[in-house]
């Protein structure tokens, strides 16, 4: 059968061909809708969110020493918190086959960097396959796996935002048949102790040598021949752009890409008169085949920036002489207003930055939607680093500085359980003046709702228990632990002036849900009533989608606010700072559902 | 020989139901017999931002992108954002735009300014150009989420599927429910985007 799929749905289909047994996997965009889509579509699979990638990592190797084939998955930053487990399984080995999905971002649409992981496999010697659309995706999979167990390797397959968000037609085929097995033990291979490590580490240098081979002979790293003078080096989604602009050329398409094969390099460069590596973010090929004495330019062209696009290919194919002339106008600098994204109406993190920019404290930030509260026109945050930085961010100021205003970290549910809790008992341990704000939706927001520990279910949609992250605090010795409604401004300032002004770290958490997941929330809309609205604005610097200036005119020539009644979930913040006191319920209106 | 593709650009404001669109057409281009691609960008762009989806059909298809003024037809659920993708079309292409404006808090503070006739400047550079009051159709027809149908039926009159394609794809993809409202909605954008595409706008 035939079907549209996206990369990541591919990568899902290609799991299930390959009879996994586990999925397991933290959300980050853009690898959440792997494991997403097994959940929902191949149910006989068993997969599971974990509270971060490292625990999912070590879940993953768990599977695959229990005798069942396993798919991890992970956005770029994820790999990063699981690498302490994935250095050292490359040591090991495995039992059953072992994939790990490393999604990157180049352009950064919803990251923090723009890492580029292909390093990351090198760095622990273990193969990496990328594909370059959704089929690829799906068969890679499979492979993937194949080479795991017959190499005895955990295997990288690196997507990037580009391939897994886009949607291609996908031949789907039915799932292997694989043997019974079962748990082995196996001390000397899976206990790294020094002993035991130090020889694992000559098994890792010999299937190094293996795996070169392989990589030579291998049709992932195929060699497209057209007749062509021109021959150039690519491989996941700039084999693409390179396609698009040079249908005729000569590919040698890496689709294996660690160890490189630079016997098949060598010769294919040999054959050719003009050569060039088109890749993108870092110039991991060019660095490998130049260190291997091969005259090849790539970087010298293309931006090691950013994602690539079929155009900046033109330009850096026409630097490079192959290209005489460049398709497609040059896109006019930005003229129009930008639309950042914002806190959406009725948000309940806004209440809160509302009431930190009102104080005018040093707010260190997270990872999560509540991120958007550096943007105008709420405009307060001081740091966002990676997942759980805010807590340890807020210590070290605390320590250094003892910002006189007080120092408070905001960090999400989702979060505080991914790697908060380990930073909050920092700050007991060490006695910190800190205050940590949860800010509690109660949902993984930002990468569209996903369950986690606190949510009360699972994955797969099971119930289950639910961390109460008040008794959380107070078991890790905080003594000042409150809840409160962040839709109450002038409550939530008081809060917080109170916890500030106390010695030793308190935690503050906002016990709203979030207004779109897991289902929309609309209560009672709000109005403006013309004739009272001063234009003051005020309602304007909250940054509410649902509020914008109506063409009325006060007798100052200042626009007047207009609610957008169908936005509107009634949250009352914008009536909480209106002075007039024009902001009021639509009478006898009841919410549309 | 040249490996023709036929490319979409389909934008709008994160909550709009752009990708509903895009999905509709690209499954219609592939029941067409086309090989087909198309791209877009989740994450951030749900809360507020600009989305945009890339749609290309042809006998192959490589990238998913559309390079810069490739774009044969563009479509647009709100007024400033036709304006922010017009560079994206071919200078013969087909714009068709909801007439919705979207002003974000950002552009209420003095510092940015939403512009005050787009429509204008969008007749400045496109000649084949279709502004639909999509959201008051829609709501006439029951469901202000029928601009997504509304909007498809005008660009359907600038392709060569058969009506009864789209019409089995709304039909496989819409709940139940709401398959008849749509393909209503359908027809009143086919039967709006027939004059201009006559060459008589």
């Amino acid at each position: 059968m035939k079907r549209l799929l996206s990369g990541n749905e591919a990568v899902a289909r290609g799991a299930y061909e390959a009879g996994i047994k586990l999925g397991v996997g933290y959300p980050g965009t853009p690898s959440t809708e792997i494991l997403e889509t097994i959940a929902e579509e191949y149910r006989s699979i068993y997969s599971q969110w974990s509270p971060n990638e490292k625990v999912a990592f070590e879940v993953g190797i768990g599977a695959s020493l229990g005798g069942g084939r396993a798919l991890v998955t992970m956005k770029h930053v994820g790999l990063n918190v699981a690498a302490d487990p994935f250095m050292t399984f490359a040591y090991t080995g495995v039992n059953a086959g072992f994939v790990v999905v490393s999604a990157d971002d180049p352009e950064m649409h919803s990251s923090q960097n723009e890492q580029d992981n292909r390093f990351f496999a090198k760095f622990a010697q273990i193969p990496f396959l990328e594909p370059s659309d959704s089929q690829e995706s799906k068969d890679f999979v499979r492979r993937a796996f194949e080479i795991s167990e017959m190499f005895d390797t955990p295997v990288m397959l690196r997507m990037t935002t580009r391939i897994s968000h886009s949607k291609a037609i996908v031949e789907e085929y039915e799932p292997v048949v694989l043997p019974e097995s079962g748990f082995k033990r196996d001390m000397q291979k899976y206990v790294m102790i020094p002993a035991n490590a130090k020889k694992r580490h000559v098994v890792v240098e010999q299937r190094l040598e293996k795996l070169r081979l392989f990589s030579e002979s291998t049709e992932l790293n195929k060699v497209e021949n057209n007749g062509s003078e021109i021959g150039i080096i690519t491989g996941g989604i700039a084999y693409q752009y390179a396609k698009d602009n040079l249908p005729d050329a000569d590919y040698l398409k890496i689709g294996f890409g660690f160890p490189l094969p630079i016997e098949k390099i060598s010769k294919f460069v040999a054959a050719h008169k003009v050569n060039l590596i088109i890749e993108e973010l870092e110039p991991y090929y060019e660095e490998i085949i130049k260190a291997a004495g091969i005259r090849i330019e790539g970087k010298k062209y293309f931006s090691r920036q950013g994602e690539l696009s079929p155009y900046k290919v033109a330009l850096g194919l026409k630097e490079a002489d192959i290209l005489s002339s460049v398709k497609g106008a040059e896109i006019e600098p930005e003229t129009l207003f930008p639309r950042p994204p914002i806190l959406c109406p009725g948000c309940p993190h806004r209440g809160a930055y509302m009431a930190l920019r009102k104080l005018g404290v040093a707010v260190t930030g997270d990872i999560g939607c509540y991120t958007l509260g550096v943007l105008p026109p709420l405009e307060y945050l001081d740091s966002c680093i990676c997942m759980g930085a805010s807590i340890g961010n807020a210590i070290g100021i605390d320590k250094v500085d003892g910002y006189k205003k007080g120092v408070v970290a905001v960090i999400g549910d989702s979060t505080f359980l991914h790697s908060g809790i380990t930073g909050l008992l920092d700050a007991v341990y060490n006695k910190s003046n800190i205050t940590v704000v949860i800010l509690d939706n109660r949902i993984t927001a930002m990468t569209g709702g996903q369950q986690h520990p606190s949510t009360g279910h699972t994955l797969m949609g099971e119930e289950t228990k639910s961390v109460n992250l008040a008794q959380l605090a107070r078991a890790l010795g905080v003594e000042s632990v409150r809840e409160i409604d962040p839709y109450d401004y002038n409550g939530m300032i008081r809060a917080l002036e109170d916890e500030i002004r106390r010695p030793g770290p308190s935690v503050i958490i906002t016990n709203r849900p979030c207004v779109l997941m897991p289902k929309r929330i609309l209560d009672r809309p709000y109005m403006v009533i013309p004739e009272d609205c001063n234009g003051c604005s005020a309602c304007f610097r909250i940054g509410c989608p649902a509020i914008s200036p109506s063409t009325e005119m006060t007798k100052h020539g200042r626009p007047k606010a207009i609610i957008d009644a169908v936005l509107c979930t009634g949250c009352t913040l914008c009536a909480q700072v209106c002075r007039p006191e024009a902001i009021v319920p639509i009478p006898d209106k009841t919410p549309d559902k | 020989m040249e490996n023709i593709t036929t490319n979409i650009l389909i934008v709008g404001v994160g909550g709009q139901g752009v990708l509903l669109a895009s999905e509709l057409l690209s499954e219609t281009a592939m029941k067409a017999g086309h090989d087909v691609k198309k791209s877009e960008v989740h994450g951030m762009s749900q809360r507020g931002g600009v989305v945009s989806s890339h749609i290309k059909f042809g006998p192959k298809v490589y990238s998913p992108i559309i390079p810069y003024g490739q774009a044969d037809i563009l479509i647009s659920f709100e007024v400033a954002e036709a304006l922010r993708a017009i560079d994206w079309m071919k200078k013969e292409g087909f714009l068709v735009t909801a007439i919705t404006r979207l002003v974000p808090p950002i552009a209420t503070g003095g510092k940015f300014h939403y512009p005050d006739d787009p429509v204008a400047e969008l007749r400045k550079k496109v000649h084949r150009l279709l502004v639909l009051e999509a959201e008051d159709i829609a709501r006439d027809l029951g469901d202000v989420r029928l601009v997504n149908t509304i909007l498809l039926g005008s660009l359907s009159t600038d392709l060569e599927f058969a009506e009864s394609l789209w019409q089995e794809v709304i039909r496989q993809r819409v709940k139940e429910k709401f398959v008849e409202m749509n393909l209503q909605a359908f027809a009143r954008g086919r039967q709006l985007a027939g004059s201009v595409n006559k060459g008589t706008a």
